[in-house]
């Protein structure tokens, strides 16, 4: 039972929780905090197993050490790119514990080994509660794995869509909706429904993650490792109702609102509604195979190489690079600080711009370029430095589309009204890319044939690897 | 009902923290707060370990190892992040390049 002390205990690992996040507010302290938070689960941990009347706690300690070994084993593995996959994974982890935990309190109730309260029924309140947590959970975990599959490549980035996936999707939610009904009503009146009902809202809620996120474009990504990310602490706090439990309340709460912030932040930068979003389709299919790498009639593509990019750069007062979702796969971090190294010990000012939907999970870019050792305050997100690039001599394209189209700026395409980063208002573009293919939404990029656009073609990575040396080369 | 009311504060106070986190941080913020979701370990622990056997603590054992994956994995990773935003602090490429090289290349 839960005694005062463990009450205490609780609040004490919600309280670091809170404080921890708060110090996610600035990089200076944002690593304290979470330690801070660490420590605050380390209580909450530690008071559950030496205050409950744990009757296997050695089985527990297992537990914790075999899931602890994976995990920091998984954590230390992880390279920087991969780390919207990971994060995707971690999240289906966290739905599915949830979900589990729930389940396993219907177990007890069922009669399965009534040690803590023998015969006892599941209030229909706490039933309906076990009905969100495992809803919620298991969407989250099947999900979170199709969201892994795709960020990983193992399954196709396009949005996969089939005749009457929409009626099947409603059709799943329908089915998992009347199974929590149906377990609901049971846990009173009928108790040998109560198994067989959540065992299919289980298998509902698992098959609707998958089709919730399969008609996802890669583009998208963004918003839904966001919004998982907000369901998995949704699970966590309706678990928390389950089991009444502050600490799960609480913490699943907060974590719930970091997703939902999130989330709402992406879809902002989107210009398009989270439904919008969700319902999907949306690019991918006709941006990858029409990929329309020929110049039109009567439009000209202006080409340039890595020697001159050098020069051009190196003579610039102020050079703004603006990386992609192309630089994470190229793994060109590297290199394209070397470029902004070099050009800086020449007098040249280097800033970089941040879209906020550019790569594949919120603040992606600025993980890939904390690992490669640019300064944070180098980095500058849209709205500091939108009103720069007209004093700029060079932008700096690497690996972005989409997020620099001017086409967001007129009326009737697919991104209308999505905010951009202005390049095109600088003196010259260069944009190193693989093609004039279109980016994830398929809309076809003016930028690429303006007269002030000069287009490098090929692999990021071998790209901003000439320019270093070129640079160098410049210097001695 | 207190659960409730605990509840909305808690989103309410969420909302109010989090909202101010800068986007530099948003990668890390996501998998931190993951790791805050891995609570539910707690609730894990409760159900395995007071449970005298059978489904009941079978479901809760996996569910404590799968939450305590989350848990120890997503503080490590996201330590990992932030160590390479705090070390940062230091004004750009001032330990790796000496000065003199700095003004050979004028």
């Amino acid at each position: 039972m839960q005694t005062p002390v463990i009450q205490l205990a609780y609040l004490a690992s919600a309280a670091l929780f809170i404080v921890g996040l708060r110090r996610m507010q600035s990089p200076a302290t944002a690593r304290r905090g979470n330690q801070l938070a660490a420590g605050g689960m380390l209580v909450a941990v530690l008071a559950t197993l030496f205050l409950y009347d744990i009757l296997s706690p050695w089985m527990m300690i297992l537990g914790l050490l075999i899931g602890g070994g994976i995990g920091a084993v998984l954590a230390r593995q992880v390279e920087m790119t991969a780390m919207p996959e990971l994060v995707a994974v971690f999240n289906g982890f966290g739905g599915l514990a949830s979900a589990l935990v729930a389940l396993a309190e219907v177990a007890q109730y069922a009669g399965d080994s009534a040690i803590l309260a023998p015969g006892a029924e599941l209030a229909a309140g706490t039933a309906f509660t076990v009905v969100l947590s495992v809803l919620i959970g298991m969407v989250t975990c099947s999900g979170s794995f199709v969201a892994y599959g795709k960020l990983s490549g193992r399954l196709s980035g396009n949005p996969v869509a089939f005749v009457g996936m929409r009626t099947a999707t409603l059709g799943v939610l329908g089915g998992a909706v009347f199974f929590g009904g149906v377990f609901v009503a049971s846990a009173a009146a009928a108790a040998w429904l109560t198994i067989p009902s959540v065992v299919l809202l289980s298998l509902g809620a698992l098959a609707l993650g998958i089709l919730l996120v399969v008609p996802i474009g890669g583009a998208d990504m963004p918003v839904v490792v966001a919004l998982l990310n907000s369901y998995s602490g949704l699970a966590a706090a309706a678990t928390g109702f389950v089991l009444g439990n502050i600490a799960l309340i609480v913490s699943g709460t907060l974590v719930g609102a970091a997703g939902f912030i999130l989330t709402v932040i992406m879809c902002e930068a989107m210009n398009r509604s989270l439904v919008n979003v969700l319902t999907g389709g949306f690019g991918g299919e006709e941006g990858a195979a029409g990929a329309a790498a020929e110049a039109p009639e009567g439009r000209t593509v202006g080409e340039t190489s890595p020697d001159d990019t050098a020069i051009l750069t190196s003579y610039a007062d102020q050079v703004i690079i603006v990386p992609g979702y192309g630089l994470a796969v190229a793994q060109a971090q590297h290199p394209l600080r070397e470029i902004a190294e070099l050009l800086e010990e020449r007098g040249v000012t280097v800033k970089y711009a941040i879209h906020p939907v550019a790569g594949r999970m919120p603040g992606h870019m600025n993980v890939l370029l904390a690992e490669a050792n640019v300064p944070y305050d180098s980095l500058f997100e849209m709205e500091e430095i939108n009103g720069e690039f007209a004093q700029t001599d060079v932008a700096l394209v690497v690996g972005a589309n989409d997020v620099v189209n001017p086409a967001a700026r007129e009326p009737g395409n697919d991104i209308s009204g999505m905010p951009i980063l202005n390049v095109d208002e600088a003196q010259t573009v260069v944009m190193m890319k693989r093609s004039l293919s279109p980016g994830y939404s398929g809309v076809d990029n003016a930028l690429f044939y303006a007269d002030n656009t000069k287009m490098l073609f090929g692999d990021a990575k071998e790209s901003t690897d000439a320019i270093a040396s070129e640079l160098k080369a410049l210097g001695a | 009902m207190q659960n409730f009311i605990v509840f909305v504060l808690s989103a309410f106070l969420g909302n109010e923290i989090l909202s101010k986190v800068p986007q530099t941080l948003h990668t890390p913020l996501m998998s931190g707060a993951n790791a805050i979701s891995g609570i539910t370990v707690v609730g894990a622990l409760v159900a395995a370990g007071m449970s005298g056997g059978g489904w009941s603590s079978w479901l809760g054992f996996f569910a404590l190892v799968v939450a305590t994956i989350n848990v120890v994995g997503g503080f490590l990773v996201t330590d990992r992040m932030l160590q390479m935003f705090a070390k940062k602090q230091r004004p750009s490429g001032g330990e790796a390049e000496p000065q003199g090289v700095k003004a050979g290349a004028k």
